[in-house]
Formats: structure tokens, sequence, C-alpha cells
């Protein structure tokens, strides 16, 4: 069957953010070609943000993404305050410890069960299988609301929130306002903690290959916005220190620029990443429930990684809880900030992974330039290399299967393919 | 049989399609009483046209786009805009005024690979709309009431007033008149609930201009306030700088 002139077209990729395509061309048993193109069409954010004020940077960015906008605004407020020398109150740190909570639950939740798990179970959405499984799709969207719940107590709503400004928030709410939110995240706790046992029972093709994950890593805690970049195979350095160590390339196939690291190449980032640099740093009622269904660092099965965003929307959930119950309304939401000269930097660990932020501005305040670095764009190569594999050990199967099976594979790294741009055409090419 | 929605995607966040998802109290009834037929975001089911209600969302910035949307006209008896990208070009229009091929230098080592127009414009620039939500991002509450009115064959209601309603409605103090705080919200279209000023922020004018909006008046309560033209003008070229009476304003000012 390996010389036939057999072809597959897909047109796009469903069940992802954005708009992408994969193209696999097999000679004489080989794989000749494998490529994962994003024509998501590009918005030149880097381009529009000169010379706008260096406070719109978080509502302007977070137009790059509707399903990560808390992402995006932190780590650019949080590239403002380094370029301008300003430490926020660190109570307020905390309600922007619980909104990125927020967006991880929400974010988190429809990736499991509205795009990936219909994958596992066969279904062609998050609908199709809530006919079958309507309890199962009901205590997703309950938990998903609960996300949203947050991300609308801090910012006003649930996309393109308003709250957070450089220097904190605009406005931090009372713990009366934040207070009926414990309820709903005590009942998020138990959704959580079942998600975990359903999501590890779903049939997981095993597609081990080993990889270097780069994430946000603190010593004290499992970093969200806060740490040194860390890799498992060595990489240590401070947010400042990126573009010394990563570089990324534009290719002809997509719209995205290619991440890789300078020394080493491939690496990826996402859930999976942070899971293996900081397993031991999860709330304790996340990590029993990993362990209880058998998932350990070095987690290196991409498929896995639905296990893994159960388990860390479970730590959100336990973080929010824990934030809540130790909250008192600091006096001010806000510290005034100066614009400065210089140069900022900025780096939180979006739902999907790492996403860097650096700005130049000038005494005016005004943005010299900008460099965003999303997911993505950092895991395009090893997406590539994991559809590589997987065709490489499943030439016999039909087109169709093998299709399924890569689409399967590429919504394993949730790509926000907005975000990059940065459904997918996917083609098999046996010629 | 049972009436169909697709749900289509062009330059964007996709955050105005989330809100479809988003909707989890209703998107069950709704999926009851509509076929989802065409969401790509969402599922992989894909049916061939014709579609009873088709959802835009995303600004045209691509020559293929630009052939796209007419196709997709011709596919949908209603077609419904939803969102700053697809009723004003986005954000993105921010290119319209600028030099795209600099613009492309800037992002991309080899813009040459690039296939894009040189302003991203709405849908309305290209076919004909028959209804559209503003927002960035819409309005899941006037998302809900869109796809409830067209079932049950009525006008969605979409709001022609000011944000400065809301804001009484809500009885946030005007933060133009007591603080002094620049706001959009006297010229901006009302549908997000007046969220900023509740934050004690001015209004930055994601749903875009309301009918008619006195950018002129406002000028005065801004420099009242300790902002200028300039000030006022850049504010205009934000979210939905591809607005006509934005752009036109903000190039008067």
């Amino acid at each position: 069957m390996t010389s036939d002139t057999r072809r597959i077209g897909v047109e796009y990729i469903t069940r992802v953010e954005g708009e992408g395509w994969l193209k696999v061309a097999i000679r004489d048993g080989k794989v000749s070609e494998c490529n994962f193109g994003i024509f998501e069409p590009p918005r030149f954010f880097e381009a529009f943000m000169r010379g706008r004020k260096f406070t719109e940077a978080p509502d302007i960015t977070a137009r790059i993404c509707g399903i990560c906008p808390v992402a995006y605004q932190v780590s650019s407020v949080q590239a403002m305050e380094m370029v301008c020398g300003v430490t926020i109150d660190p109570v307020v740190d905390e309600l922007r410890t619980l909104i990125y909570c927020g967006e991880w639950i929400e974010s988190h939740t429809l990736h499991m069960y509205l795009l990936h798990a219909p994958d596992f179970l066969g279904y062609e959405s998050g609908i199709a299988l809530a006919a079958d499984h309507p309890d199962e799709v009901g205590r997703g969207l309950r938990l998903k609301q609960t996300g949203n719940a947050i991300v609308a107590a801090l910012g006003g709503r649930e996309i393109h929130p308003v709250g957070l400004r450089v220097g904190g928030y605009h406005r931090v709410p009372t713990r009366n306002e934040l207070a009926p939110l414990i309820p709903r995240l005590e009942q998020a706790r138990d959704d959580a903690i079942q998600t975990v046992d359903w999501v590890a029972t779903l049939p997981m093709p095993e597609a081990n290959r080993d990889d270097e994950y780069v994430a946000l890593a603190a010593d004290d805690h499992y970093a969200i916005h806060h740490g040194r970049i860390r890799s498992t195979r060595g990489l240590d350095i401070a947010v400042e220190e990126w573009n010394d160590h990563f570089a990324e390339e534009h290719v002809e196939r997509s719209t995205a620029l290619h991440s890789h690291l300078k020394e080493r190449g491939m690496y990826q980032v996402g859930p999976t990443a942070r899971f293996n640099l900081s397993e031991e740093l999860l709330r304790p009622v996340a990590l029993e429930a990993a362990h209880r269904n058998g998932l350990t660092a070095p987690c290196t099965n991409p498929f896995k990684s639905i296990v893994v965003r159960a388990v860390e929307t479970l730590h959100a959930v336990d973080l929010a809880l824990d934030i809540l119950d130790r909250y008192q309304r600091p006096a001010h939401p806000y510290v005034p900030v100066t614009p400065t000269a210089g140069v900022g930097h900025g780096a939180s660990e979006a739902p999907r992974g790492l996403l860097y932020h650096r700005y130049e501005i000038d005494s005016e305040g005004r943005v010299k330039t900008a460099q965003i670095v999303p997911p993505t764009a950092q895991n395009q190569a090893s997406i590539e290399a994991d559809l590589l594999h997987l065709v490489e050990r499943n030439l016999e199967l039909s087109d169709a299967d093998l299709q399924h099976l890569l689409e399967q594979s590429i919504r394993n790294y949730d790509p926000c393919i907005s975000c990059s741009a940065h459904f997918l055409h996917v083609e098999v090419d046996r010629a | 049989m049972k009436p169909t929605l697709a749900v289509f995607k062009f330059a964007s966040c996709d955050g105005c399609q989330l809100s479809i998802l988003d909707a989890e109290d209703h998107i069950m009834s709704i999926a009851g009483a509509i076929d989802i037929v065409e969401f790509a975001e969402a599922t992989t089911r894909r049916e061939p046209p014709p579609y009873t209600v088709g959802l835009v969302e995303g600004s045209i910035t691509t020559p293929h786009d630009a052939l796209r949307i007419r196709e997709i006209r011709e596919q949908c008896q209603i077609l419904v805009t939803i969102g700053a990208c697809a009723t004003s070009g986005g954000i993105q229009a921010l290119r319209n005024a600028a030099d795209v091929d600099e613009f492309a230098a800037q992002v991309y080592a080899s813009p040459e690979y690039l296939d894009v127009l040189a302003t991203s414009t709405p849908i309305s620039d290209h076919v004909r709309v028959d209804y559209a939500l503003y927002g960035c991002p819409v309005s899941i509450d006037q998302l809900v009431d869109l796809v409830t009115a067209l079932l049950a064959g009525r006008r969605p209601y979409i709001p022609e007033h000011s944000v400065c309603i809301e804001c009484k409605q809500r009885g946030s103090t005007c933060l133009l008149v007591a603080p002094g705080i620049p706001c959009l919200g006297p010229v901006t279209r009302a549908g997000c609930g007046a969220i900023c000023p509740a934050f004690g922020r001015g209004c930055y004018g994601c749903f875009g201009p309301s009918p008619h909006p006195n950018v002129a008046g406002l000028l005065t309560a801004w420099e009242a306030a300790g902002a200028d033209r300039a000030d006022l003008a850049e504010a205009l070229r934000a979210f939905t700088v591809g607005a006509p009476e934005f752009a036109e304003a903000a190039r008067d000012l």
C-alpha cells in the first residue's frame, strides 16, 4: 500500500482555535514530509502597538486571543511594571493569580469537555457528546461557568475583561462581592476531582516521545505568573534573558513564527511542561488525584495532556478557594505608575503554555517596540515531531483513521492558532 | 426540518465565537431548536450549504477571504456579523492608515510569504449583511436574543442608545462629570452593561459608535477633564477604528 497513489485531503482541522492545515507525504513506506501550517491571517499586533500608550498594552494585546485574554493582560502589565520599576501590592498580585485561575479553569474545561474528549470517545463535538453523556458534559459546563464567573467577578466580563491595569487593578472587589464564588468553587472542586478520574479512563494511544519541556517555574509554588524560565534539560534563566536563549523563525508555510531554543532546537510548552517541571508543587488534592490515576512526571505521552489539564483545573480551583479564604480588600487597587524609558519583559503561563512579552517604551510611555511570543508558535515544531512519530508508527491505518489520529494529536496541544498568527487542512499524500 | 446555523471565522481573536460556547445555560436548549451544522471551533461536523443563519466573526484582510465571504453570503439565508472585527474591521484595522508592507516587515522576516490586503474591512464592505451585533466581544445576552429572535421570526433587539444610559441604569457615577475621567461612553453604543465606568475607568469604545455620535460635544467634556484633541483622536482610533463615524471624527479632531 505504500507505493499506491493515495491522497487524503481535509480542508480544516476542527475544534482548535484558529485556522491551520497539515500535510503529510508518504513515499515507499517512509514519511518524506510532515508539515503543520497556520494560515490564520496575520493581524500585525507588534507593528501597530508601536506609538501606543504603555497603559493600553493589556487591553490591546488581550485581543490577540479571546480564549486566553487574561494571559495577555498579565504578561503585558508585568512587562510594563518591570520597565517602570513598580512593585504592586501583594494582595492585588494574588487577585491576578485568582483571575488567572479562572482562565485556566474555563479554558482547560472548554478544551477537555467540548473540544478534546469527543476525540477519545468518537464524537464530532461536545454537543454530540452531550446527547449520550449529559452528566459528564453538564459537569464540564458547570465547571467552565465557575471559571468564567471568577474572570467576570474581577474583570467585569468573561472575554476581554476590563479590570487589570498597569500597577494593579482598576478596581478590586470587596470580600462580600467575591463570597458567592466560594460555594461554586466548592462544587467545582468535586467536579474537578471527578473530571480527573473521568479523563484518566479515556482510551489513550501510546505515543511517548521525549521532548524538552519549558515552563515558568518557581521553588515554592506551581508557577503561573512568577518564576524563572526552566526546562527539563537544564535551562534556568530569568525572564529578561529570553532573547539570549530563544529565537523565532519565519517559515513559508505559516503565518505564525516558529520558536526554538538556540542551543538545542525544538521544545514544548503547556500543561505537560508545567507538570513535568513542578509536579511536586501542585496543591495536595491535585497531586493526589494525579497519582491516584497513575500520572507522574515525566509525562511524555502528549495524549495524556488531557489528564494534566484536569489535574491543573483541580489545582486552580483549590488555589482559588485558598486565595478567597485569605482575601482582605487592599486599601488601594493600584499603585500609580510613571513611565520610564527602558525595556521590560513579562512571562506567564497561559492555559496552553508560556507567553512571553517584551516592550521597549520611551520616557513619555509610548511603545517603541513590542515582541510577543505565544505558546502555539513555540509548540509548532513539537506538534510536527509528534505527527511524524505517529505517522511512522501507524502507516497501516486507513487514510481516514490516520487523519483522525493526527487531528487528535494536534488537539493535544490545545493550539490557539489565533494567538500564533497566527482549522486544519490535513493532506496525506501517499503518491 | 430544523433551521440550520453555521459559524464562520475571518481575521479575529475567536472571542465572539467563544461567546457562543459561553452561553452555557442556553447552548443546550439552542442546540435542541437549531441544528449547528458548521462551527469549526466546536465541531468536526461539516454539512454542505444552504444554511438558515450564518454568524460571521472577523474582518476581511486577505484576497482569499474577500472571495470566501461572497460564497458564504450566497449560502446563508440570513447573514449576521458578530463583533467589532466583523462590523468595523477590528483593532487590526489600525493598518488601514499605515503602510501594510512596513507592518509586515516589522513582524515577519520574510513578508513575501504573506498574501494580505492593505486594509482590514468589515463584512458589510463586501456583502449585504442582515443584522449586526457589536462589541469586542459581543454580549452573550444579545447573542442568545438574536438566535431566539430569528427562531421566533421577530427582529432581534440591538440597542441604539449610548453607554451613558446603561451607566444610569447601573447607578454608576458619571466619570466625566464627577471625578473628571475621560470616557467614550457618550459616543459608544450600549451593550456591554457599562462595565468600565463601574470599574472606575473610562469606556474605551469597544462596542463602536452609537448612532449619530456627538464627538465635538464630547471634546468639550474631555478638555474639561484635562485631555486634549489628540487624546480623544487616539482613543477613537482603537478597537473600532474602522467604523466610519470614529475614523472620520478622529481625522477631523
